[in-house]
């Protein structure tokens, strides 16, 4: 008997989930940031992004080489260390029609990039920041980052003394309109977000925990997978419906957020944490502190805005990319420095 | 002024020798920063210009929002020398607080006009004095007491009118300019003038010998800053993309990009074909550069000093990824923090080698308001053709100073937007290497994000790679990529604005000098000619990496003196690494850093002494 080979699944706009995979991974086998480069696989695959539409940017450190392992038809640019704002906004200012994803870690983001990252949340650029979070940086063999938690230890038996910075409390204070935390070992929860991210116009900061097998997983440690078993607390439940999909979720009401995204999706937000808004800035970001100092590690989406300009949508620019605009539109003619030279003379 | 490296060049007791000096003197304007008188400086250098009489302004100001003194000198030169002149004949004391000082440096028979609460009169028997009654005058012509600070300069350039004998009707069309659109702070402004032109041919006797008279050696030409010049050569490249931090004296290079972008690149329906944008530091400024130019964007940043430094890690980056992008280094004077409002040349070896590890970057170097426009606008064609980062270097002097010249030209020529691969150039190659060298140039292909084909992309990264983009740690593949960029080098050698031979005849003895040395050079030979009956060459270097005719005129000489405002003679190293070894020992150097910028009598000099004549 013959037999036939299955024809692939395809998304819908027509390509296989193959076409959204990366470059082998070379990091530690375990490691939470593959699991995130999965989950970006899903994401874009199941939105039908087209995957040279996408720019993949990032810093340096284990969680900025991940882009290699995903979406290999996209255009990549791996920067220097902290400065993957400036290159992602440079490249979104020369053209505003692509997707962009960037990646980054704590060290990247929190310590080295805070000061571009801060200013990357105030512009509301329209991207997808996610920080591939797990406390230590490891490329350099294990030292704390910025957002390990005070009593964290590190196998050496160093203990950290010193705050951590919650990135998503300064983005939600700063003006990023998209704002959530993840685990990287909640496969459901991350690719929610991930496509209502891709969903969002503006700002996206994913705050995603992603343990460290090597250097931050043991006992002791406030970002390995067995203290994020034991302590995530989701803040609500995200069911996710593509603009293009045709899916009716019922919830009671009451109990359910439902937000329109910009591109006519539609997140629900089921309600964990008792009358939880999502869109208010002051009670998420007392919310995100209360938790901190209970040892919770809150997940889910923390804020949300779907109305605020973007950079891009301040600077009122043309809606073709800068970066491929004609001579005939950039070049000014010579008329116009003839005037310049007589209002000189 | 009160520099101490100026000559105090007066005599006690004489007046001059009573000769008539004609379109030939400089005017030291010494007031309060702060106080308003740029415009007045302004409008009394343009009607200098306007008598027809080559001009340029000069405006020595202090790193203060206010409160601390200020010079402005205008040079009037019926020889068209524009360079600094040691000494001004004619002091406008308006600062009391340097009065004293600034008069002791005018030379005998030198002009003061002052305040006439200062009691002067005593001070130099040497000196023509002009008391005036600054503040009567304006208080008569102007009611609102917050106005008259500002409406005072003006009555000092009606002063100055008069008793040099410039045309009220020059003033009146030089003011009539500079507001234009404002009728009543014109006529608030030309009545200043008027009281001032009037006060003085009522009350004044003419005793100096300084005279402006008509010439015809401004027609056809224009006066304006090497900044908005620049400003100028981005926007009529094409400039896409903006990125910024603050910082003096480069600020000006994007006010006017912006100004003129809004003027010229909004579309009819009122939508921008540019953006700028504000960084938060000049690491993000540089980077934005980068990420705009990689994503296909014509993009620049304009700083100084201590920002370049901040750029160093990008800049290395936008090397080795092979990014173009444009930075327009206006230098100030370092190191550190230096002296942000003094003018020097000291950025060239950090600019052509900026960041770890080996680097080469291709530096443009403008030696007047029009270079600035095209070397500028040629920094944009050649960061594409190159795909790297791109430095043009101006300096304060050029940049922020007003000067004579002659119209720019239109570039006719098309935008060169170097070597980019589109979705049917991928279909009919079935793919591509990004960093192959396939044209034998050194040049690989790139293409843009957002390329609709499935073999578009490559991941640009800085660290190791080999042609094809792919992350390697191989040292063949390494060094393949290297050995490459070194030999884009010689393709920068070919590409770049090549270097101006002023002269080259039969001398033994060759002059090298670049940017805004180039004024006082020009007049120092002429006074090495006069004084000394020398006729030697000159050759103005407009780019690193140099042109083979860099190191030809070297070789046709025996003594090459190259002459810069730096302490450590930067573009002599420089020439020095790419000389044969044999050819090093013919460079020597003269040199000036104390900020000011340079002067034709301190090369003159310093030359006599280094030849014994």
């Amino acid at each position: 008997m013959a037999t036939t080979l299955p024809t692939p699944k395809v998304n819908h706009i027509g390509l296989p989930i193959l076409d959204y995979r990366g470059g082998k991974t070379t990091l530690c086998a375990g490691c939470g940031h593959n699991a995130i480069s999965e989950r970006i696989v899903e994401a874009m695959f199941e939105m039908g992004v087209e995957p040279e539409r996408v720019m993949k940017m990032s810093g340096i450190g284990c969680s900025s080489k991940s882009p290699a392992y995903f979406m290999i038809r996209s255009h990549s640019f791996n920067g220097v260390h902290g400065r993957m704002p400036a290159i992602a906004s440079g490249a979104i200012l020369a053209n505003h029609t692509m997707t962009t994803i960037g990646v980054s870690g704590d060290g990247d983001t929190a310590s080295i990039g805070m000061g571009q990252f801060v200013h990357l949340l105030r512009r509301n650029l329209p991207m997808i920041y996610i920080i591939e979070n797990n406390g230590v940086y490891g490329l350099t063999k294990g030292q704390f980052s910025a957002t390990a938690d005070i009593g964290s230890k590190l196998k050496t038996g160093v203990i950290n003394e010193l705050p951590p910075i919650d990135t998503c409390a300064l983005a939600i204070q700063l003006g990023a309109t998209f704002v959530g935390r993840s685990f990287s070992g909640d496969k459901k929860q991350l690719l929610a977000m991930l496509k209502a991210a891709i969903a969002h116009k503006g700002t996206v900061l994913l705050d995603v925990i992603s343990p460290c097998v090597t250097f931050n997983d043991h006992e002791g440690s406030t970002k390995s997978y067995k203290f994020m078993q034991e302590n995530d607390e989701p803040i609500n439940e995200l069911g996710f419906v593509a603009s293009f999909e045709d899916i009716e979720v019922d919830y009671d009401s009451g109990e359910v957020y439902e937000v329109e995204m910009h591109d006519g999706s539609n997140m629900k937000l089921r309600k964990l944490l008792e009358d939880y808004d999502p869109t208010d800035k002051a009670n998420a970001v007392r919310t995100l502190m209360e938790s901190a100092a209970k040892d919770e590690i809150l997940t889910g989406v923390f804020y949300i805005d779907t109305e605020k300009p973007t950079f891009i949508d301040m600077l009122n620019v043309v809606d073709q990319p800068l970066g491929s605009l004609p001579e005939a539109l950039t070049k000014p003619p010579k008329s116009a420095l003839d005037g310049l030279m007589a209002s000189l003379a | 002024m009160a520099t101490a490296d100026l000559a105090l060049g007066h005599e006690q007791g004489q007046r001059g020798d009573g000769r008539r000096v004609t379109n030939d003197f400089s005017i030291n304007v010494a007031t309060v920063n702060g106080s308003g008188s740029q415009s007045a400086n302004s409008v009394l250098l343009k009607s200098i210009f306007g008598m027809g009489v080559p001009v340029s302004g000069k405006n020595l100001f202090p790193s203060n929002i206010a409160g601390q003194p200020t010079w402005f000198i205008i040079r009037a030169s019926k020889d068209g020398y524009v360079a600094r002149k040691r000494e001004s004949e004619i002091l406008v004391a308006l600062n009391p607080d340097t009065v004293a000082a600034d008069i002791l440096e005018l030379p005998a028979g030198g002009v003061v006009i002052h305040e006439q609460s200062l009691h002067l009169g005593e001070a130099r028997g040497d000196l023509f004095y002009y008391p005036v009654p600054f503040d009567k005058i304006t208080a008569s012509i102007c009611s609102e007491a917050k106005l008259r600070k500002l409406v005072k300069n003006m009555v000092y350039v009606g002063v100055v009118a008069q008793l040099l004998r410039i045309d009220l009707g020059v003033v009146e069309s030089g003011l009539r300019r500079q507001f234009a659109k404002k009728q009543k702070v014109f006529d608030l402004n030309f009545g200043a003038a008027k009281a001032g032109f009037d006060y003085a041919a009522e009350n004044l006797v003419k005793q100096d010998p300084y005279f402006i008279e008509h010439l015809d050696e401004t027609r056809g030409k224009i006066v304006v800053d090497g900044n908005a010049a620049a400003g100028m050569g981005a926007v009529f490249a094409g400039v896409t993309v903006v990125a910024w931090y603050p910082i003096t004296p480069s600020t000006s290079v994007i006010e006017a990009t912006a100004d003129l972008l809004k003027k010229f690149r909004l579309t009819p329906e009122g939508k921008a074909t540019f953006a700028v944008i504000q960084a938060e530091d000049e690491l993000a400024a540089i980077g934005m550069v980068l990420g705009a130019g990689w994503a296909g964007a014509r993009s620049m940043t304009a700083t100084s000093g201590p920002g370049m430094s901040l750029m160093a890690e990008f800049t290395g980056l936008g090397y080795y990824a092979e990014i173009p992008g444009v930075i327009v280094n206006v230098q100030r004077t370092g190191p550190s923090t230096g002296m942000p409002t003094r003018t020097q040349q000291s950025d060239l070896l950090s600019a052509a080698f900026l960041s770890h590890g080996d680097t080469k970057h291709p530096v443009l170097l403008p030696g007047s308001v029009k270079e600035c426009f095209e070397l500028t606008y040629a920094a944009f064609d050649l960061a594409e053709r190159l795909q790297t980062p791109v430095f043009v270097l101006s300096d304060l002097d050029l940049g922020m100073n007003n000067w004579m010249s002659e119209p720019f030209d239109y570039p006719t020529k098309p935008l060169d937007r170097g070597k980019i691969l589109f979705a049917e150039d991928l279909e009919r190659l079935g793919g591509f290497a990004r960093y192959r060298d396939v044209d034998g140039d050194a040049i690989g292909w790139r293409t843009l994000p957002g390329t609709r084909h499935p073999k578009a992309s490559y991941f640009t990264r800085g660290s190791g790679h080999n042609d094809k983009a792919f992350y390697t740690e191989k040292p063949g593949e390494y060094v393949e990529v290297m050995e490459r960029l070194a030999r884009k080098v010689e393709s920068a050698r070919k590409l770049a604005p090549a270097p101006v031979v002023v002269k080259n005849g039969t001398s033994k003895i060759g002059f090298i000098a670049y940017g805004s040395t180039d004024f006082a050079l020009r007049e120092s030979l002429d006074q090495i000619r006069k004084e000394h009956g020398l006729e030697v060459d000159y050759l103005r270097v407009r780019a690193f990496p140099f042109a083979e005719s860099v190191h030809d005129f070297v070789a046709a000489h025996e003594r090459v003196y190259v002459v810069e405002q730096n302490r450590d003679a930067q573009m002599a190293s420089l020439l020095k690494l790419d000389l044969a070894a044999e050819q090093t020992v013919k460079l020597r150097s003269i040199l000036y850093y104390g900020g000011l910028p340079i002067d034709a009598r301190t090369i003159s000099e310093e030359f006599a002494v280094k030849e014994g004549l």
